[in-house]
C-alpha cells in the first residue's frame, strides 16, 4: 500500500545561498505558505510536524463552528463570489472580511457565510464533512501585505445596518441599495493633489469568497489587468481597458510544495492540471474547471500522503495550493534529462581590452564556479573571438589549456568538438588556469575588429548537442562576417520630437540564430557592454526569441566608470548562482470562452499557446494579451494556468504550475471596481513598444495617451449624475493618468529629450521581460525622505528594523533644502541631498562634516555606528533585496551636474519637452470632453 | 494569338489557386498544432516570391495584350502582393514572420488575405476559361 503511494513533500532545493536574498525572499511573502509550512520528506520526523498543521486546522475548525449561525445565503451571485459578496449579503454581525492592510494585523476570524455552505467550485464535500466546511484558517493577515479593496464598506454597514440588513433580505435585488466599493468611489483628479499613497500599492485582490481567496494565486506570479473578468467582448470593449495577464512564473520561492507521484492528475481533454478550484462531483470524479470535463480521481489521488488518509482527495496539496511543483515522470521528456551546460563567448578586441571587463568577469566566474547551478554532469566552455575566433581544449589530463584558433569566419568549424566543452568538476584546474591568464592574454592586441556573427555561429554548432546557456560579452558593433552591422543612429536625431527611427533589428540574422538555438535548447544571454553605439535593436534578437536576457552597461570603463564596474560585478554574482530551468516549455491555459492572441516577453511561440524557453530564470517576466471569445454568463469564475515544464539543474524533470481564479461581473462598474491599474500599465507598456516597433513612436505615444483617454470617458459616461467639472477617475483608476505619464516619459517612450537610440533600444527590452514589480519601479520609481527616519511603523525583516518612511510624489516641491531623499528607481538608487541638508545627517550618515566636502562622485554610504546612518542602510539594503539587477547607488548633490539624471525621474513636473501632471490631466480632460 | 495569351493564363491561373490552397493547408497546419511556427513559415516564405511573380505576370500579360477589364481587376491584387512584399521590416525573415505570426491576429489575418486570394482566383479561372472558350470559337 504505502509503496504504491509514494507522494510526498519534498523541500525546495534552495540555490541562493545568500542570506539576504532569502530574507527577502521571506518578507517577499508567498500566500500559501500555509499549507507547506512542513515541507519536508517523507521520514518518520516530518509526521510530528504535518501533524501539527494538522491540528491547527482543526483548531480553527471549533473555532469557527460557533460563528457561522449566519444566515442562509441569499444571492447566487455571492456564492460564487460574483459580485461583492460582502456589499450584498453580510449582515450586520459579520463585517467585510477583506484582508486587513499590512500595518493593522487584527486577525478576523469572521466566517464569511456566504462562501460556505453552497459552493459549487472547490472541494466541499457537504455530507461527507461538516466540520470542514466551516473551516477558515486564520487570516495570516501579518505576512500578507494586501490592500483594502473596500475599507469603506465597514464603516457603512456599522453606520447604516438596517440598509445592509434590509438589503441583505432582499437577496439579489440588493445591488442598487448597496454602497459602492471603495475602488469605484470617484475621484476627482484634477483637485485631487496628492493622488500618490504613502504606501506602496498593492496588487487588489479579487473579490472571491474567503475560501477561494485564501488558495489563489500569488499577485506576485500571476496578475490580472482585470480583477473582474468583464461578461462578454462588447462589455470589455465598453470598458476600453487591456485585458492581458502579467506573469511571474519561476520566481524564486521560499515554500514550494513539491510533489512526487506516479500520475499527475490531469485533464483529459484539455490536459490542465488538477487545481485548488475544480470541483468534485463526488468522491470519484472531479470537474475540470477550464473546459467542464467530468474526470475520474485516480486510485493513486485517493490517499493523502500529508494526512496518511484515505479517501480525502480534497486535501491533497495540489487542490490545496494555486502553485505547486510536480516532479515529472519520464513522459514528459522528450530526452533525457539535459546537463548544465555553459558557454562563454567573449569579446577580445582592442575595444573590449581598453574597457577592461575580463577581468571582472574571470574573478567573478571565479569565485563562483562552484556555485554555478548544476550536478556532476556539469559542462563549461569558453570561446573568444576578435577577428578570428579562439577555442579552448581543456580536457582533463592536458597540463595547461590549449588555444586553437580559426581564421576561417566564412565557414567556421570546431576544431575539436569534443574537448571544448568539458565537465567542471574533471577540469576545474584548467578551467582555473584558464580563468586567471585570460585577463592578460590579450592586452597588447591591435586587433579592432569584431566577429561576433561567426562566433555565434560556432557557439551554436558547440551546444546543438546538448542544449544549455551562451553567454556573450559583447563590447561594440559585429564588425566581420556574418550578422555584421553598420552605424545607423544619428546623434543629431537623439532629442528629434518626430520620428525615431531603427528601433527594429537591421538584419535578421540574429533572429534566425535565435530560432536555431531556441530548437536546440540553447538560450543566448547578452552582455553588452559599450561605450558607442552598438545596434542593440539587432543585437538583442539573439536573447529575445531564444528566451536569454539582455544587459547593457553604457559607457562601460574599468576604471573611468567604476560604478558600472560594480554594478557589473554585483550583477554577475546574480547571474552566476540564480536558478536556472533548461529545455523549458510553458503553456498557459485560460477557461473556455477566453483566447489569448499576443505574448510579451523573452521566448518562441511555437505554436497557439506553447512558449518555448530554452532557459527560464527567476527573473524573467512575461505578459499575454487576452480576448473574450465566448459570452462567459454561464459561469461565474474563470481559471488562468501556466504550466512551465523545465528541467531543473540537478537534471529533473519538472512542472510548475500556478493557477489564478478570478470572478466574472456582468456590468461595467464591476469592471472598473476590479481594474489593477499596475497590471494595466505594464500591459499597456508592452502593447507599446510592439507598436513602436511595427509602427512607430509616435504611433505609440498615441496610443498610451488614448488608452487613458478612452477609458475615463468610458467611465464616465456610466456614472450619469457626476459634475462635470473635473477629470472623474474611479479610484481603482486614480493612479492611470499618472503612470501613463510616467511611461510617456520614460527613457523608452520619450521625445524631445536627448536619449540615445541603444539606451531606448534598452529600456524597451527591460519592459518587455521584467516582471511587474520591477518594472512598476522603472516605469514609476518611488521616492523617500531619509533624513528623518524613524522607527514608526517600520518591519523587522530578521532581527533587522527596517524603517518605513512614506513616499513622496515626484516632484521637485518635495525636494527642500533641507531634506535628502532616496529615489529607488530599480535598476539604480539615487540619494539627493539639499544645499541646506542638516549636517548631522550629513555626518551621521555620508561620513562628512558638511554639505560642500561631500565628493561629486559618491557610490556608497560609509558603514557609521550611528543609529541615523543603521537606518538608512537597512532601509537601502531592504529596497535592494532580491532585485535581478543590483542597483547602483548615486549621491546627488543639490548643485551637482549629476543632479539632470535625477530631475528627469521628477515625472509629476512639467521638461521643456513634456507636460507636468496637472497638465497633462487637462489635457485629458480636454481631449474627453471633445 | 488570343487563346494563347487565356490558355497562358488558366495555367498560371491554376498554379495560384493551387498555391492558395497550399496556403491555406499549411496555416490551417500552424492553427492546428500539426507544425511549428518556424517550419510554417520557412515553407509559406518560399512561395511568396513565386505567388508575387506569377500573379503580376499575368496581369502585366492582360496589359499588354490589352485587356483592360481583366487587367484592372488584377491590379489591385498584384499591387497588394508586391506592396506586401517591400514592406517586410529588414528584421523579419519575410512575409511570414515565424516569430510574429501568433501575435495581434497575424494568423488570421493571413488565413483570412489566402482565403481572399482564393475566391479571386477561382473567379479569375473561369474568367478566363470562358475568355479563351471565345477566343478559340472567335478563331
Amino acid at each position: 500500500m504505502i509503496t504504491a503511494h509514494q507522494g510526498c513533500m519534498v523541500p525546495e532545493e534552495v540555490y541562493h545561498k545568500d542570506p539576504q536574498v532569502k530574507e527577502g525572499m521571506q518578507f517577499g511573502d508567498y500566500v500559501n505558505n500555509r499549507a507547506s509550512s512542513a515541507p519536508t520528506p517523507l521520514s518518520s520526523t516530518s509526521d510530528d510536524e504535518e501533524e501539527e498543521e494538522e491540528d491547527e486546522e482543526a483548531g480553527v475548525d471549533s473555532s469557527s463552528t460557533t460563528s457561522s449561525a449566519s444566515p442562509m445565503p441569499n444571492s447566487y451571485d455571492a456564492l460564487e463570489g460574483g459580485c461583492y459578496p460582502d456589499m450584498l449579503s453580510s449582515s450586520a454581525s459579520s463585517p467585510a472580511p477583506d484582508p486587513v492592510p499590512e500595518p493593522d494585523p487584527t486577525p478576523a476570524l469572521t466566517t464569511s457565510q456566504s462562501s460556505k455552505i453552497a459552493k459549487p467550485f472547490g472541494y466541499g464535500y457537504p455530507t461527507l464533512q461538516p466540520g470542514y466546511q466551516n473551516a477558515t484558517p486564520p487570516l495570516t493577515s501579518g505576512a500578507q501585505p494586501s490592500n483594502t479593496v473596500y475599507p469603506g464598506f465597514q464603516q457603512y454597514a456599522q453606520q447604516y445596518p438596517a440598509v445592509n440588513q434590509l438589503s441583505s433580505s432582499l437577496g439579489g435585488l440588493s445591488l442598487q441599495s448597496s454602497p459602492p466599493p471603495e475602488s469605484l468611489r470617484p475621484v476627482n483628479l484634477t483637485q485631487e493633489r496628492n493622488i500618490l499613497p504613502p504606501t506602496p500599492v498593492w496588487a487588489p485582490v479579487p473579490n472571491l469568497n474567503l475560501d477561494l481567496k485564501k488558495l489563489n494565486c500569488s499577485p506576485d506570479s500571476f496578475r490580472c489587468t482585470l480583477t473582474n473578468i468583464p461578461q462578454t467582448q462588447a462589455l470589455l470593449n465598453k470598458a476600453k481597458l487591456p485585458l492581458g495577464l502579467l506573469l511571474h512564473p519561476f520566481r524564486d520561492l521560499t515554500q514550494l510544495p513539491v510533489i512526487t507521484s506516479n500520475t499527475i492528475v490531469r485533464c483529459r481533454s484539455c490536459r490542465t492540471y488538477i487545481n485548488p478550484f475544480v470541483s468534485f462531483i463526488d468522491q470519484r470524479r472531479w470537474k475540470c474547471n477550464l473546459c467542464y470535463r467530468v474526470n475520474d480521481v485516480p486510485e493513486e489521488f485517493m490517499y493523502n500522503p500529508l494526512t496518511r488518509s484515505y479517501g480525502e482527495p480534497h486535501k491533497r496539496p495540489e487542490v490545496q495550493n494555486a502553485t505547486v511543483e510536480f516532479i515529472a515522470s519520464s513522459d514528459y521528456m522528450l530526452r533525457p534529462p539535459q546537463p548544465a551546460v555553459y558557454l562563454f563567448v567573449l569579446d577580445v578586441s582592442h575595444n573590449a581590452v581598453e574597457a577592461g571587463y575580463l577581468k571582472i568577469l574571470c574573478q567573478s566566474l571565479l569565485e563562483n564556479l562552484d556555485k554555478l547551478p548544476g550536478d556532476s554532469r556539469t559542462r563549461i566552455g569558453f570561446i573568444t573571438f576578435d577577428s578570428t575566433i579562439h577555442f579552448y581544449n581543456l580536457q582533463e589530463g592536458l597540463s595547461q589549456p590549449q588555444m586553437l584558433i580559426v581564421s576561417d569566419i566564412d565557414d567556421v568549424f570546431l576544431p575539436t568538438p569534443d574537448s571544448l566543452l568539458v565537465n567542471l568538476y574533471e577540469s576545474k584546474e584548467l578551467i582555473k588556469d584558464l580563468l586567471n591568464a585570460l585577463p592578460n592574454m590579450f592586452t597588447n592586441t591591435r586587433e579592432t575588429h569584431s566577429a561576433l556573427g561567426p562566433a555565434l555561429q560556432a557557439a551554436f554548432k558547440l551546444m546543438s548537442p546538448t542544449g544549455g546557456r551562451v553567454s556573450v560579452f559583447q563590447t561594440q558593433l559585429p564588425s566581420l562576417g556574418a550578422g555584421l552591422l553598420q552605424s545607423r543612429e544619428d546623434p543629431n536625431q537623439r532629442s528629434s520630437t518626430k520620428v525615431v527611427q531603427h528601433l527594429g533589428p537591421a538584419t535578421d540574422f540574429y533572429k534566425k540564430l535565435a530560432l536555431d538555438c531556441s530548437g536546440q535548447q540553447t538560450a543566448v544571454d547578452l552582455f553588452l557592454l559599450s561605450s558607442q553605439y552598438s545596434d542593440l535593436a539587432s543585437l538583442a534578437c539573439m536573447s529575445k526569441y531564444s528566451a536569454g536576457c539582455v544587459y547593457y552597461y553604457p559607457s562601460f570603463h574599468t576604471t573611468h566608470n567604476p560604478s558600472q564596474a560594480e554594478k557589473l560585478q554585483k550583477d554577475l554574482k546574480r547571474y552566476f548562482t540564480r536558478k536556472i530551468g533548461f529545455e523549458a516549455v510553458m503553456r498557459i491555459r485560460c477557461t473556455k470562452g477566453l483566447s489569448m492572441h499576443t505574448f510579451h516577453g523573452n521566448f518562441f511561440v511555437r505554436s497557439t499557446d506553447l512558449l518555448s524557453l530554452a532557459n527560464i530564470n527567476p527573473d524573467a517576466g512575461f505578459a499575454v494579451q487576452l480576448s473574450i471569445e465566448e459570452s462567459l454568463a454561464d459561469t461565474s469564475l474563470v481559471c488562468f494556468q501556466t504550466a512551465l515544464l523545465y528541467t531543473s539543474s540537478k537534471g529533473e524533470r519538472r512542472i510548475r504550475v500556478h493557477t489564478l481564479c478570478l470572478p466574472v461581473v456582468n456590468s461595467l462598474a464591476d469592471v472598473y471596481a476590479g481594474a489593477d491599474v499596475q497590471a494595466a500599465i505594464c500591459l499597456l507598456a508592452n502593447m507599446a513598444v510592439d507598436r513602436s516597433i511595427s509602427s512607430s513612436l509616435s504611433d505609440a505615444r498615441d496610443a498610451l495617451v488614448n488608452a487613458v483617454v478612452d477609458s475615463l470617458s468610458a467611465y464616465g459616461s456610466t456614472v450619469p449624475h457626476l459634475q462635470h467639472s473635473g477629470l472623474m477617475a474611479p479610484t481603482s483608476l486614480r493612479l492611470f493618468p499618472l503612470y501613463v505619464l510616467a511611461l510617456l516619459k520614460q527613457k523608452a517612450f520619450r521625445t524631445g529629450t536627448s536619449t540615445r537610440l541603444d539606451d531606448r533600444v534598452y529600456a524597451m527590452c527591460q519592459i518587455k521581460c521584467q516582471p511587474l514589480v520591477h518594472l512598476m519601479k522603472m516605469i514609476h520609481p518611488n521616492l523617500y525622505r531619509i533624513d528623518r527616519l524613524t522607527d514608526e511603523g517600520a518591519v523587522h525583516v530578521n532581527d533587522r528594523v527596517v524603517p518605513q518612511p512614506p513616499l513622496q510624489k515626484l516632484s521637485a516641491e518635495k525636494l527642500t533644502r533641507e531634506g535628502a531623499l532616496l529615489m529607488d528607481c530599480g535598476s539604480v538608487f539615487y540619494i539627493w541631498i539639499g544645499k541646506g541638508c542638516d549636517n548631522n545627517f550629513i555626518e551621521d550618515v555620508l561620513g562628512f562634516p558638511d554639505f560642500a566636502s561631500i565628493p561629486q562622485k559618491m557610490s556608497h554610504l560609509p558603514e557609521l555606528g550611528t543609529l541615523s546612518s543603521e537606518r538608512a542602510r537597512s532601509f537601502i539594503t531592504w529596497l535592494k533585496e532580491n532585485r535581478p539587477l543590483s542597483p547602483i547607488l548615486h549621491v546627488v548633490k543639490d548643485e551637482s551636474p549629476a543632479k539632470m539624471e535625477f530631475f528627469q525621474h521628477l515625472i509629476e513636473d512639467r521638461t521643456e519637452a513634456a507636460l507636468s501632471y496637472y497638465e497633462f490631466l487637462l489635457h485629458i480632460h480636454q481631449q474627453i470632453c471633445k | 494569338m488570343e487563346a494563347v495569351v487565356f490558355v497562358f493564363s488558366l495555367i498560371d491561373c491554376c498554379v495560384l489557386i493551387f498555391l492558395s490552397v497550399y496556403f491555406i493547408i499549411t496555416l490551417s497546419d500552424l492553427e492546428c498544432d500539426y507544425i511549428n511556427a518556424r517550419a510554417c513559415c520557412s515553407k509559406l516564405n518560399k512561395w511568396v516570391i513565386p505567388e508575387l511573380v506569377g500573379h503580376t505576370v499575368v496581369t502585366a500579360l492582360m496589359l499588354i495584350s490589352l485587356h483592360w477589364f481583366i487587367f484592372l481587376l488584377n491590379l489591385p491584387v498584384a499591387t497588394w502582393n508586391i506592396y506586401r512584399f517591400i514592406t517586410v521590416p529588414s528584421g523579419n525573415m519575410g512575409v511570414f514572420d515565424p516569430t510574429e505570426i501568433h501575435n495581434r491576429g497575424q494568423l488570421k489575418s493571413h488565413m483570412k488575405e489566402a482565403m481572399i486570394k482564393l475566391g479571386f482566383h477561382l473567379l479569375c479561372f473561369f474568367m478566363y476559361l470562358y475568355s479563351m472558350i471565345l477566343a478559340l470559337i472567335n478563331d
